[in-house]
């Protein structure tokens, strides 16, 4: 993503290599190594990217029926697509998870390495080995755990809230498995966000801050309008990240839909949709359809993201 | 690149201790807001752990409300029975499932290390025909969501009779346009040419350069891949869903999500959950022992990703 951003001093080299080198035929000869080193990656890239896409697309402007076979109908998946009422309430469930997650995540995540860079205490090194823990774990056994501890039949929850005098609400009803949902997330990638936002703080030369110190600044400021300008290409990165997984929200809500009788339809985000598609309904045409508009979606907002903040990102 | 050096050094203590005399020096004692703050972070994170470990010993009438409650052990310890039941339940299974787990990771993040690191150096060093604008398309594809894929890729591979066996999960997992991506970009300043061009003036082929000169110098990155790769393969959970249907194959994840499934539709009194709280305890044993291990590698390489 940032190619553009080390162009000086590799393009100087090139000049510099090329002006050397120009009259050498073995410099020429030496170039083509590069696909050699480049090609099993290359069959790779086309056999489960390129190809696929392809197929996909092809088999998306398809319809099957038993009595016809494969029958060309052009974009009328996509129009289908566009107009289902299914995949456009999944786009905007998946939107608004985007809405609330992405914010949640950054801001534990933000905060946490904002602390953790300001101490240097055993504890804030255990902390931080445990606030990154959850990233261990697989994304279906979270998934499982938390579904046990929502469970009214298993989980804490009635305990702890009892010790309130209060009666636990239930996680996995209806109205509340949205905000359950973002817990899981949060939970499982704050940690892995943290470490990263933390790294690029600790890659600040810290010789900033004395002379902030000595200008006055509070810690707060010094968090506020040194820190935080400073990693914002950091901070694009993860908004990236959480952006991707958000819009492909599967595997979660998959596996809660077990515990979460009722709450939770086939058809709750658009990869759910697609999925039940194919291996419920063995509708493989619209479900392909249905996954290359997702990819699209994906595909142009993350771009559009990456448009908006390039000034921060440092990409030109 | 300096970042990942700086960060690693920091992380040993160099700058750790400046700032520790920093903080003493401006706020004259341990900063005891921060550190609550950091102790409710770590309860919340840690405590769905502390369950499922602690729910690991019991058996499935002590997970329904024994003598500890949620959060503390029973009377009672049933670990050794829960893992001889794993053993049990359907000629033990849940350790073929365990089995496969390691099998799809370790052979698809490796596999897609070694390609990554391969074709990171490639577009590093060389200037071929076609390398910017494949470089290009690439750049794209990481922002591609690699679950649209798993459907079409379902498909083809059913079609060359793939589906149902471990190459439907390996080979998919060999695709990272990412790791290529963390891989140029590092090879790019960690590598610098004088040295390549001083090891072909002493007669190293292409080849040799590559494994005695750039090899140990790109060992962070090929580190911060590795682990990112075989996380990823790990964690998968929609494509080995989709392209595998034999019980035999499974990747822990989907068997213990299927046992899930069978014990919610509480037909014949499936009482799994026992069984489902232990695989799952073993199950995360593996990735956690990994990262605290590894600890010095990850912690730097983890922000190779965000380098300008």
């Amino acid at each position: 993503m940032a190619t553009t951003t080390a162009p000086t001093s590799s393009h100087r080299a090139e000049a510099h290599q090329q002006v050397k080198h120009r009259p050498d035929r073995n410099y020429r000869r030496r170039q083509r190594w590069g696909w050699l080193f480049v090609a099993p990656f290359a069959l790779i890239f086309l056999t489960f990217l390129v190809l696929p896409l392809v197929f996909a697309f092809r088999m998306s402007l398809f319809t099957s029926t038993l009595a016809t076979g494969d029958r060309f109908v052009g974009f009328a998946n996509y129009a289908k697509a566009f107009t289902d009422p299914l995949f456009l309430d999944g786009l905007l469930t998946v939107a608004k998870f985007g809405l609330i997650m992405i914010p949640a995540q950054m801001i534990v995540a933000l905060i946490a390495a904002l602390v953790l860079d300001n101490l240097a205490t055993w504890a804030s090194k255990f902390s931080r080995l445990m606030i990154f823990i959850p990233y261990a774990v697989p994304v279906v056994i979270g998934a499982l755990m938390w579904g046990f501890l929502y469970s009214p039949r298993f989980g804490p929850a009635s305990t702890l809230f009892a010790l309130f005098g209060a009666e636990a609400p239930n996680f996995l009803a209806q109205d509340s498995i949205f905000g359950s949902l973002v817990n899981i997330v949060t939970w499982q990638w704050a940690g892995y966000y943290m470490i990263i936002i933390y790294a690029a703080l600790r890659g600040i030369d810290p010789g900033i801050y004395e002379a902030a110190v000595l200008d006055g600044a509070s810690d707060r400021q010094i968090a506020t309008r040194i820190k935080v300008p400073m990693i914002s290409s950091s901070l694009v990165m993860v908004v990236i990240f959480a952006l991707i997984g958000t819009l492909q929200f599967f595997t979660e809500p998959q596996v809660l839909r077990g515990v979460a009788q009722g709450a939770i339809p086939t058809d709750y985000t658009p990869n759910m949709y697609a999925f039940s598609l194919a291996f419920s309904y063995s509708q493989f045409n619209y479900a392909s359809a249905i996954s290359f508009a997702l990819g699209i979606v994906v595909f142009v907002f993350s771009f559009f993201f990456l448009f908006l903040t390039r000034k921060q990102s440092g990409l030109k | 690149m300096a970042l990942v050096t700086d960060t690693l050094d920091s992380q040993q203590g160099g700058r750790g201790r400046s700032a520790a005399s920093r903080t003493r020096a401006r706020s004259g004692g341990p900063r005891i807001g921060s550190h609550i703050f950091l102790l409710i972070l770590v309860i919340y994170f840690i405590t769905p752990i502390w369950w499922l470990t602690v729910a690991s010993t019991k058996d499935t009438a002590g997970l329904f409300g024994g003598s500890g409650g949620p959060l503390w052990f029973d009377d009672e310890f049933h670990f050794v029975d829960n893992v001889q039941g794993l053993f049990d339940r359907q000629n033990g299974i849940y350790w073929r499932w365990l089995g496969n787990s390691f099998l799809y990771a370790i052979s698809g993040g490796v596999g897609a290390t070694v390609l990554a690191v391969l074709a990171g150096y490639g577009f590093a060093k060389y200037r071929f025909r076609g390398r910017g604008a494949f470089f290009g398309i690439l750049l794209g594809a990481v922002m591609v969501p690699l679950t649209a894929l798993v459907i079409p890729t379902f498909v083809l591979l059913s079609e060359v009779g793939l589906v149902n066996t471990i190459w439907a999960v390996i080979l998919p997992s060999l695709l990272s346009p990412f790791g290529v991506y963390l891989m140029r970009v590092f090879a790019q300043e960690a590598v610098p040419d004088e040295l390549l061009d001083a090891a072909r003036i002493d007669g190293a082929g292409e080849l040799r350069t590559f494994f005695t000169i750039a090899l140990p110098l790109l060992r962070p990155a090929i580190v911060t891949v590795l682990l990112l790769s075989v996380v990823g393969t790990w964690n998968n959970f929609f494509l080995p869903l989709a392209v595998l249907s034999d019980p035999l194959l499974l990747p822990v994840t989907v068997g213990l999500n299927g046992w899930t499934a069978l014990s919610n539709a509480g037909s014949g009194g499936e009482a799994l959950w026992n069984l489902i709280t232990t695989g799952a305890f073993i199950s995360i044993i593996p990735l956690i022992i990994a990262f605290l291990s590894l600890q010095k590698y990850w912690q730097g390489g983890l922000s190779l990703g965000s380098l300008k």
